[in-house]
């Protein structure tokens, strides 16, 4: 991912910066210009809880080459309380272990390296509560 | 009077133990368990490093401190491994912490010390007038090359304080730093692991500066060893800070909750400043706190603190470094912590 584009996504991977449409009150995750539920383009600025409930996973046991020393890892979305949904890594636990209904707190972790020289992109992942 | 407004830290879940790395190298575990008093250490995951330990530790400090984060003017991150060589770890921990624009923030690097000297600085510029709000923290994903003794130390982790003059969890009531060039342990630049003097690093250097940044701290706020409930001293291994204490006139109950090193390893910069966490957890009003670093090169800073009625009230806000040492936590036999730490050379 070019610096560029990872800086201006620092609202979303840093933030959790979420939109919930003031027409059908749908919260998108990132944010959007048109609400996909009802085309709305009015939208008020949430921030999504660090805290959430897995909707369905998966087991990923052979991913991209940046992420081969990981595997196999667990993908999954994640439903938080204000009903934002995003697609997060579930670590520190076995990646079979990672159901829906698993309760995750949403924990700062790096996400990639840019290469050996490139730069280090960050963001959120779950992590199972307790 | 300034203190600390809020603390937190993080200790990542994978562990290792002593044995499992003496196993490795043909070295009997039981006398490298004596010897060093280390049980295991945290070992940081693919995805953990100093920024993402920080951000933890800060999150829980800010939670702790009930404060709005833009109000922290100033931000420092002690460590001997940010992630990188050029561009700041603070710039993405103010950022991810919600500290961002109107702060001052640096890097800070003095071997296992980085962690109090940012520590101090914050609470320079709080006590000053010139920052409302500081935070200093220590945090370290500490590398030790194969079979050398640093190995069974070199761990993960990191502590965050605040600090602030008002809703003080902690006042801070004298500070003292004693320093001097000794060259007792080092990292050359481009060299993946440091190195250190082996026995030069003990009565020259650990025992030296701490022995000498404790009397000084003691002789000036005319406080004796007995008058503490609590000290934490540097923790490079199990014994260092023991033996330390001892010839202080510390007994082994008022260092008992400190020394967390024996369940974590040595975290570098984030060495003593968790096991100030740790006793901040548990910590009684008007508890006397003793805390003194050593960061090779050398130096010693020391703190002598005091616990307030509003600490015992925000412990709960963040979670404890016992939850941290006892909870979940995963082992990692030799060959998956040698990926962990990158020790296998891999082809492009």
């Amino acid at each position: 991912m070019p610096s560029p584009r990872y800086w201006r996504e620092k609202a979303n991977r840093f933030h959790l910066e979420a939109a919930r449409c003031q027409g059908c009150g749908g919260v998108t995750f990132p944010a959007r210009t048109i609400c996909p539920a009802c085309r709305g383009t009015e939208f008020e600025t949430l921030y999504l809880s660090r805290k959430g409930k897995v909707v369905t996973s998966t087991v990923v046991h052979v991913g991209p080459n940046e992420f081969q020393m990981e595997a196999p890892y667990a993908m999954a979305v994640v439903e938080t309380p204000e009903g934002g949904r995003l697609m997060v890594q579930v670590v520190d636990c076995e990646p079979s272990d990672v159901l829906p209904g698993l309760e995750v707190s949403l924990e700062f972790r790096l996400i990639r390296r840019e290469g050996h020289g490139g730069i280090l992109c960050y963001g959120h992942k779950g992590v199972p509560v307790g | 009077m300034a203190g600390i407004v809020g603390y937190g830290a993080y200790i990542p879940r994978n562990r290792i133990k002593s044995e499992e790395i003496a196993r490795q190298w043909g070295k009997d575990p039981q006398a490298i368990s004596r010897g060093l008093l280390i049980q295991e250490k945290s070992v940081p995951g693919l995805d953990e490093d100093t920024i993402t330990i920080s951000v933890a530790a800060g999150r829980g400090a800010v939670a702790r401190a009930g404060i709005d984060p833009a109000l922290i003017g100033a931000l420092y991150i002690g460590s001997e491994s940010h992630p990188y060589a050029v561009k700041p770890s603070g710039t993405i921990v103010s950022e991810v912490l919600g500290v961002t624009p109107e702060v001052h923030v640096a890097d800070f690097e003095f071997a296992c010390k980085a962690g109090t000297e940012a520590m101090f600085v914050a609470l320079g510029l709080v006590e000053s007038g010139r920052v409302e709000y500081a935070m200093g923290i220590g945090a370290d994903t500490s590398q030790g090359a194969p079979n050398d003794a640093l190995e069974f130390s070199a761990s993960a982790g990191g502590a965050a304080y605040i600090f602030g003059k008002e809703r003080l969890l902690v006042e801070v009531l004298d500070t003292y730093s004693y320093t001097t060039d000794t060259p007792d342990f080092w990292r050359r630049e481009g060299e993946f692991y440091p190195r250190h003097g082996g026995r030069f690093t003990g009565e020259p250097a650990y025992f030296k500066h701490v022995l000498s940044a404790t009397r000084a701290i003691l002789d000036r706020s005319g406080y004796k060893a007995s008058d503490f409930r609590h000290a934490i001293f540097h923790m490079p291994n199990g014994k260092f800070p023991l033996s330390a204490g001892k010839q202080l006139g510390f007994t082994k109950e008022q260092m008992a909750v400190g020394w967390v090193v024996p369940l974590m390893g040595n975290s570098y910069s984030g060495s003593s400043p968790t096991g100030l966490a740790a006793v901040l957890d548990i910590a009684d009003p008007d508890d006397l706190i003793l805390i003194t670093s050593f960061g090779s090169g050398a130096a010693s800073d020391s703190f002598v603190l005091r616990a307030t009625d509003l600490l015992p009230q925000r412990v709960e806000r963040a979670a404890t470094v016992k939850s941290m040492l006892e909870g979940p936590r995963h082992y990692l036999t030799y060959g998956e912590y040698a990926k962990y730490r990158e020790k296998i050379i891999l082809n492009d």
